[in-house]
């Protein structure tokens, strides 16, 4: 197992967004728009936050970060002392190089994961303070360049991944064709209006993992859904404004998004496997466009199929058979509380189930989250060492037999597959979806 | 809207096809759809391997294409859907398909009478905006949002101008969007730009767009506003003196402002979906007065009933005296006038209708699985198996449904005019 | 020497107790209008039931899952809360105190008992600035200020027992464990100590997200 290599690094990474980003700051700047941020923006949650840590550093061994590379600077409450105390003492009178080394913190070396919440006693909300350094270093304009550039996909076209809206329409055709191979009367219906279920996914999975909604088109048709899919922008669930502070644009997507499929009039929207999409939806976006739960009704896909195993509308063929272990993605576990869901699934599918310790709400995040694999290869290796804890939790599911790694998030997976290449683990990763679509009865209960 | 004098508005019920037998026409019948004044009902069929069509009352289209998607009929009755045929897309209307071809053809749109068909397209990576087959001159990187004029005789829409790769993103913040109006771009480059409106004169398009990474403002023929704001939703032109209308965000609030300049006093933790009634002389929007509470409010006063979950889909009467929008309270939905929310709760409801004179307000909603209309809180007619937005006719006497009634095989599509008369 | 004493046992107490009080008010009040200004969210999501089940969770010793992980610091963590709000309030000669004056009084701990909690909190504290010395990430966090009220709090406890024992200079002792107690009592609002205030504020609003929007434990 590779030991924890960072010391003093992670200073030198260069990143075109904090490098060049900071070269426009002046000291007035700054202090302007950390004390208007804080002024206008926080109130009593941030006081609160900030006057009732008492520096214990109980949060420490909550974050996979301080457990993996064992140094302060990377507990939950010593990465709040790097940035916020200190521009709090210091009135935002702050330097440029400052502002980049705390967007560099806020970024790329939290997950804003919440684990530290429940190992502090005051449940002291630390990813909330990050998301506040975030905001501020977004209205600076120095968030690293990757995660920016999303924002800017975000921005300009609705979805991560600069898929443009023919892109979005011709693939979801593509993978009806291809689905009908195996499956002829098999639809993904278009803006259909009045379907029980708007299916949303996120912008990467028409650009690299199609084969997901051809999967879930397939499950849809097993169990007979009458569902729609959106032919317009709104279809991307996701949403990396959430995670660079770019709050406005946050609440332009998920209004976007929520008013798809209101405009199809879809009774609920049933979500793709990914966790910060959750988030985005469930938690943070609705919130700002000040709804105070989603409009529409949401549901995971975990939680859909946990319904569909429930209701006998989805049958296994033969089960998996390789045993298999679980990773819980903190946004839908600490978000939402779908842990026992999972597991009843991966019983309904797997012959063989290896639980990871920790595990349910306790859990240690992929690294990936919150952000962070977005913010790309130059922080790549900072976030995989940073993970050594994780690496740990699967190095002992595997001596207990697990071959099969399943992760029902999109970035989870993204961060594990680096984790299991990097500390040579050897599992295979697998969504849920991947599994179930390979041990199904298929094309059953298709209606018209 | 189109006349819908010349219809027939003859009391009584019409049967005008028996839909359930079509599956045993077809391989498949998607979901049907009827026309404005009820007399036809299409859906695209599968008439072989890889060979789609239209039926229409029972009969299909001659042609069949690769792939037909998005039918739907226009305002002046006539069948419009995006087909594929040999590899190339282009419009189907009434089985004619237009003589110009792309690579892929979407978002299609209808003016107000229904005379103007304008639709998105791309070719050799170019993309256009097309009214009524034409598409503009000059094909650009990228375009979202589109819209229509309400003679459907002018398109704009958010296009690329400068090109950037993935990962420029300071050249992004720099500005690399603008408007294209009928294919001539604004002067001006923006950071982003979003929903667009036209004036009622056709001549003027208003957009919401970005300034820099933080200032959002309204801009008006390529100009913007003086005022930035923190954040915009989507303007509107005045039908009466042309003057332009957005909600902005100031310090956290919502409210909203003309011409850059805030015009009404409250401030909402939420403002969005403004309406001009059709004189102009009023204002109505969907409007959060506190955190997690919806409602409208009309000239700056909201309604004292508000819905927990949402409220959406607002609408003036003709003579602007009333309001309507659908709520949604613990997962119903009913409809509200004037503040007055119906008794009746559904599993969804769709965009109110008022009658021409005014007088009545009706609905199409969901219950258990079966549909209905609503009129005026009290459900009109048995339940359907589908049915298509209540039509009142121009007097305001009569109503129109369209529905489908039986099941499976049985399934009839028919029209049936109603009298409102007591 | 005598009129010292009667001033810090007499005006003084008068007026520690009124900052302790009038500050503590100040606070939670100030920041309840602060937070209905700025945040009023807290007050939309805040749920008693999940709030109060998340309280009880980590006000019971080993209630959650960190504090199973660290038994040492859980058990001294529990003596010293207890002992620390314990002592005060039930030792006899602060009840004879109460009595003297209000002529109330109440269950008080036996004097033995007394010197061993007081003991305890002395270690605590002695537990607490050695972690803060040690731990690496405990250290990384500390800023005098630390100290500061590390001392404001055990010297009450070095003084109460020093005169208690009448051990040399204890008249001393007891003027200054008096006045030592009273700037803890009045600390309380303005400092650190203030966590005692916001704990049920801080670990019931993360309850009622935890529990009453993301269905989830918080312990
Ligand atoms: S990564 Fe998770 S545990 Fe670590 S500081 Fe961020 S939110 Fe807390
Ligand atoms: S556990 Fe809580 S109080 Fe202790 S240092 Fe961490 S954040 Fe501060
Ligand atoms: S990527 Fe997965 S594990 Fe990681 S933060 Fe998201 S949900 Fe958590």
């Amino acid at each position: 197992m590779a030991e924890p290599a960072l010391k003093e690094e992670s200073r030198e990474i260069f990143d075109e967004g904090l490098n060049r980003g900071i070269e426009k700051l002046t000291s007035e700047k700054i202090e302007q728009v950390i004390n208007a941020v804080l002024e206008d923006e926080t109130g009593a949650r941030l006081k609160v936050y900030v006057d009732t840590c008492v520096h214990c550093g109980l949060c420490s061994e909550a974050c996979h970060f301080y457990v993996s590379f064992r140094e302060p600077r990377f507990s939950p409450a010593g990465k709040v002392k790097q940035t916020l105390w200190e521009m709090l003492k210091k009135k935002g009178k702050v330097s440029p190089e400052f502002i980049r080394r705390a967007s560099e913190i806020a970024s790329t070396e939290c997950n804003l994961c919440k684990r530290c919440s429940m190992y502090c006693p005051f449940g002291i909300d630390v990813a909330y303070l990050m998301l506040v350094v975030r905001r501020i270093c977004h209205k600076l304009g120095v968030t690293p360049q990757y995660i920016q550039d999303t924002a800017h996909s975000h921005s300009a076209t609705f979805n991560q991944m600069w898929v443009k809206d023919d892109e979005w329409i011709d693939t979801l055709m593509w993978q009806e064709e291809e689905a009908q191979d195996e499956i002829p009367d098999l639809r993904i219906p278009l803006d259909k209006e009045g379907a029980d279920v708007f299916y949303s996914v996120i912008g990467p999975e028409p650009k690299f993992r199609a084969q997901l909604i051809y999967q879930a088109a397939v499950i849809m048709d097993a169990a007979g859904i009458n569902w729609t899919m959106p032919a317009t922008p709104g279809w991307d669930n996701s949403d990396m404004c959430m995670y660079t502070g770019d709050n406005e644009m946050m609440g332009r997507l998920k209004k976007a998004h929520f008013e798809s499929a209101m405009r199809l009039k879809a009774k609920r929207i049933v979500m793709g496997e990914c966790g910060h999409a959750f988030r985005s939806i469930y938690d943070m976006g609705n919130r700002w466009l000040a709804w105070q739960m989603p409009p529409i009704p949401v549901t995971h896909a975990i939680e859909f199929y946990y319904e569909l195993f429930r209701e006998g509308k989805l049958k296994i063929a033969r089960k998996y058979e390789t045993p298999v272990t679980l990773h819980d993605p903190c946004n839908i576990v600490r978000g939402r509380g779908l842990h026992e869901m999972a597991r009843y699934v991966v019983n309904e599918v797997c012959e063989e189930f290896v639980e990871m310790h920790p595990n349910r709400e306790h859990n240690f995040c992929c690294s990936a989250g919150g952000g962070v694999i977005n913010c790309g290869p130059p922080f790549r290796n900072k976030r995989v060492e940073g993970n050594k804890a994780k690496a740990d939790q699967l190095f002992d599911a595997k001596a207990r037999g697990a071959k099969t790694l399943i992760a029902p998030c999109h970035n989870c997976h993204g961060g594990l597959e680096d984790i299991i290449h990097h500390y040579g683990l050897g599992l295979e990763l697998k969504f849920l979806g991947d599994i179930i679509y390979e041990c199904m009865e298929k094309g059953q209960g298709s209606e018209m | 809207m189109h006349d819908s004098s010349n219809w027939d508005w003859d009391i009584g019920k019409k049967q005008i096809a028996d839909i359930g037998k079509w599956k045993d026409m077809f391989e498949w019948v998607e979901e049907p759809c009827a026309s404005p004044d009820g007399e036809k009902v299409a859906a695209v069929v599968k008439t072989g391997d890889m060979e789609f069509s239209v039926c229409q009352n029972g009969a299909a289209w001659e042609n069949t294409f690769d792939k037909v998607w998005h039918l739907r009929f226009s305002p002046d009755n006539r069948l419009a859907g995006l087909v594929s045929d040999m590899g190339e897309w282009t419009v189907a209307v009434d089985e004619q398909a237009w003589e110009s071809r792309f690579e892929f053809v979407w978002n299609p749109q209808f003016s107000r009478d229904g005379s103007g068909i304008t639709v998105a397209a791309q070719k050799e990576r170019k993309y256009f905006g097309v009214i009524n087959d034409v598409p503009w001159e000059k094909g650009f990187f990228h375009i979202t949002n589109l819209a229509t004029s309400l003679d459907g005789k002018q398109t704009a829409a958010a296009i690329q101008t400068v090109p950037f790769s993935e990962g420029e993103i300071f050249k992004f913040q720099e500005g690399c969007y603008s408007v294209a109006v009928n294919g001539k771009t604004w002067d001006r480059n923006f950071i982003n730009v979003w929903d667009m409106a036209f004036s009622h004169d056709h001549e003027h398009v208003a957009a919401e767009v970005r300034t820099s990474l933080y200032d959002y403002t309204i801009a008006v023929d390529g100009v913007p506003w003086n005022e930035t704001f923190l954040s915009v939703w989507k303007p509107r032109f005045s039908p009466e003196d042309g003057s332009v209308t957005a909600p902005v965000r100031i310090g956290g609030k919502w409210t909203l402002a003309r011409n850059g300049k805030q015009i009404w006093n409250s401030s909402f933790a939420q403002l969005w979906h403004h309406i001009y009634s059709p004189d102009g002389k009023k204002l109505a929007a969907i409007v959060a007065p506190e955190f997690g509470k919806w409602t409208v409010a009309v000239d700056d006063i909201p309604w004292r009933h508000t819905f927990g979950d949402l409220a959406a889909d607002p609408v003036f009467s003709p003579d602007g005296k009333r309001v309507a929008c659908v709520g949604k309270e613990k997962e119903k939905w009913t409809v509200c006038v004037n503040g007055e929310p119906w008794n009746s709760m559904s599993d969804m409801a769709w965009k109110p209708v008022f009658s021409p004179d005014s007088k009545h307000v009706a609905a199409k909603v969901e219950k258990n699985g079966h549909y209905t209309i609503i009129m005026d809180g009290q459900a009109l007619k048995n339940d359907f198996e589908a049915v298509w937005d209540p039509v009142f006719s121009p007097d305001g006497e009569k109503i129109l449904i369209r529905g489908i009634e039986g099941k499976g095989d049985d399934a009839k599509y028919c029209r049936e005019v109603l009298s409102l008369k007591k | 020497m005598q009129t010292l004493y009667n001033f810090v046992s007499g005006p003084l107490v008068w007026l520690s107790f009124m900052i302790f009080i009038g500050g503590s008010l100040y606070r939670l009040i100030s920041m309840a209008v602060l937070a209905k200004k700025k945040d009023p969210l807290v007050y939309v999501y805040m749920d008693w039931y999940y709030a109060l089940r998340s309280i009880f969770h980590w006000i019971i010793p080993f209630g959650s899952e960190n504090m199973k992980k660290r038994p040492v610091m859980t058990l001294v963590t529990f003596v010293f809360h207890i002992c620390l709000i314990g002592i005060p309030i039930f030792l006899f000669a602060h009840v004879i105190l109460w009595e003297e004056a209000w002529n109330i009084s109440w269950w008080f701990i036996s004097d033995p008992v007394a010197d061993i909690m007081t003991l305890a909190v002395i270690a605590s504290c002695i537990f607490f600035l050695v972690r803060r010395l040690v731990l690496p990430e405990v250290r990384y966090l500390t800023s005098y200020s630390d100290f500061v009220i590390l001392a404001i709090v055990a010297v009450p406890f070095i003084t109460g027992f020093w005169a208690y024992h009448q051990w040399f200079g204890y008249r001393l002792m007891l003027i200054l464990h008096i006045l030592s107690g009273e700037i803890m009592l009045a600390a309380i609002p303005f400092t650190r100590l203030s966590h005692a205030l916001f704990f049920p504020v801080t670990r019931g609003y993360m309850g009622s997200e935890f529990g009453a929007v993301k269905n989830a434990k918080d312990w």
